[in-house]
């Protein structure tokens, strides 16, 4: 039984998307800058109106309140946001020491400052603060954006073992076709709002989305 | 007992305003005109009001007093809305501001009219009216004031708002920070002009009506108790207008959903 699956999902330009992710299942998504990506999972997270459903586990989004549904589905954004002065006050349960250490953060790093954190520390300490609240499905938005390759590698390889342990479904949106081929196992191109599988196994396919994408796709506005 | 004013008093403090004009002119300011525009609004609308209110006061009737506090009213809540530079799209963007002034400032002065002046009858439009109207003036800051703080913030921190959201938390207390600014925002004149007043500022009202003859410490009951009845007309207003505010910037899946603002043209 698939763990998230979108049926006929559409938001704004995006859709209409059907996609099942198996429990345990890592599905990347890639596409040009401006063909809705970070649209898609913000409508699966359910910050946006749209049509269609996204189901988890048989409970439909719509049967449970907004935000029950999105403790269940997170979505980690390309940009963390903080609203406190300390990196503590953004985690109400604490942080498990181990994932602080497994990410190379110290296990201090929740008595830091916000502004006083890098772009990194701050993409990693937010990553881990949904991590905690234990969701079902991880939406993750460019989680290694600003990552050098070490953060890069260790992120991916928690998010792994997340995903092993928790059988947790994994919704990746990276710009790089090797992480793609390193965390998941069936990739994705958004354009043309529509969701087209790329895979060596389908040669004839995956022509025809490299041609279609070389069209020009990569200048789509929204 | 009052020195009845004539045209040609008025008139003189009238080369004020043209001398200022000309002040303008000559900086090159360019508020030259809407100064004298306003200050001719003033005359005409205050003249009108005069005359509204001589009618009024000739014919006492529940009716006729409460036309005039709807019409003001629906002005104050034109106004709150005029305010805004992000006003909520629909019904929403009037019927807020005027729901809240309605709620707050009529209970307020009807109940000082009803319970602590207690004239017969109670809507005396010589009380009622002046009362009603410095309630309303003050209350229509207020609610402008933090409704405006809360639209702005809301629009600004969208991305952290949404994050909270994100992460699980429900619309009252991802919004909660923002709403309480907003209050305090709406609320801090009135604070301060009570702290100020008879030592920085003579309100209004009490010189008013010292200069009609009251004695100053009659006049100075008065003023203290429009004070409270402003303090709490503004207070209350804020805090209804800002936390409906609040709840209609989440719709009933608790997101945000800043597209029920839209941004007036300046």
């Amino acid at each position: 039984m698939p763990t998230l699956s979108l049926q006929q999902l559409r938001t704004r330009h995006v859709g209409p998307i059907d996609l099942d992710i198996a429990a345990g299942e890592c599905v990347c998504i890639r596409g040009a800058s401006g063909s809705g990506k970070s649209l898609l999972l913000r409508a699966i997270a359910d910050l946006d109106p749209h049509a269609g459903a996204a189901v988890l586990d048989g409970r439909a989004c719509a049967s449970m309140p907004g935000p029950a549904w999105r403790r269940q589905v997170a979505l980690v954004m390309a940009e963390g946001q903080w609203w406190a002065d300390r990196v503590g006050e953004h985690f109400p349960g604490g942080c498990t020491p181990a994932w602080l250490d497994r990410l190379g953060l110290p296990a201090d790093a929740l008595g830091w400052q916000v502004a006083r954190c890098s772009t990194g520390e701050r993409q990693r300490l937010a990553l881990l603060r949904t991590l905690m609240q234990q969701p079902a499905v991880l939406l993750l938005d460019e989680p290694t954006g600003n990552l050098d390759e070490d953060s890069t590698a260790r992120v991916e390889a928690l998010l792994g073992d997340y995903r092993r342990e928790h059988a947790a479904a994994l919704l990746w949106v990276s710009h790089d076709p090797r992480q793609a081929a390193r965390v998941a196992q069936r990739r994705f191109v958004l354009e043309d709002d529509r969701l087209v599988e790329e895979g060596e196994e389908d040669g004839g396919e995956a022509a025809s989305v490299g041609h279609a994408r070389s069209l020009g796709a990569g200048d789509a506005a929204w | 007992m009052v020195i009845e004013l004539t045209v040609l008093d008025l008139a003189l403090a009238a080369l004020l305003i043209l001398a200022l004009a000309g002040v303008s002119l000559r900086l090159g300011l360019g508020i030259g005109q809407r100064l004298v525009v306003s200050a001719a609004r003033t005359t005409i609308q205050l003249l009108l009001i005069g005359l509204v209110l001589k009618l009024l006061f000739d014919n006492v009737h529940f009716l006729w007093v409460a036309a005039m506090a709807a019409v003001m009213i629906t002005a104050a809540g034109r106004e709150v809305m005029a305010r805004q530079k992000r006003r909520f799209v629909g019904w929403w963007g009037f019927g807020l501001g005027t729901l809240s002034m309605f709620v707050s400032s009529f209970t307020v002065s009807v109940l000082a009219l009803l319970v602590v002046i207690g004239n017969t009858p109670w809507y005396t439009p010589q009380y009622a009216i002046p009362l009603l109207g410095m309630v309303l003036g003050n209350t229509m800051n207020g609610i402008a004031l933090g409704l405006d703080r809360l639209t702005h913030e809301a629009s600004t921190r969208r991305a952290v708002l949404e994050a909270r959201l994100a992460l699980g938390q429900d619309w009252d207390e991802t919004i909660a920070d923002t709403r309480r600014e907003a209050i305090r925002v709406g609320m801090i004149p009135i604070i301060n002009a009570m702290a100020a007043a008879g030592i920085v500022s003579l309100p209004g009202m009490m010189t008013g009506q010292i200069l009609a003859g009251t004695p100053p410490v009659e006049a100075v009951k008065y003023q203290i108790l429009v004070m409270f009845l402003i303090a709490g007309g503004t207070g209350f207003g804020t805090v209804v207008a800002v936390s409906l505010g609040a709840r209609r910037l989440f719709d009933e899946r608790q997101r945000l959903r800043l597209d029920r603002l839209h941004t007036s043209a300046d």
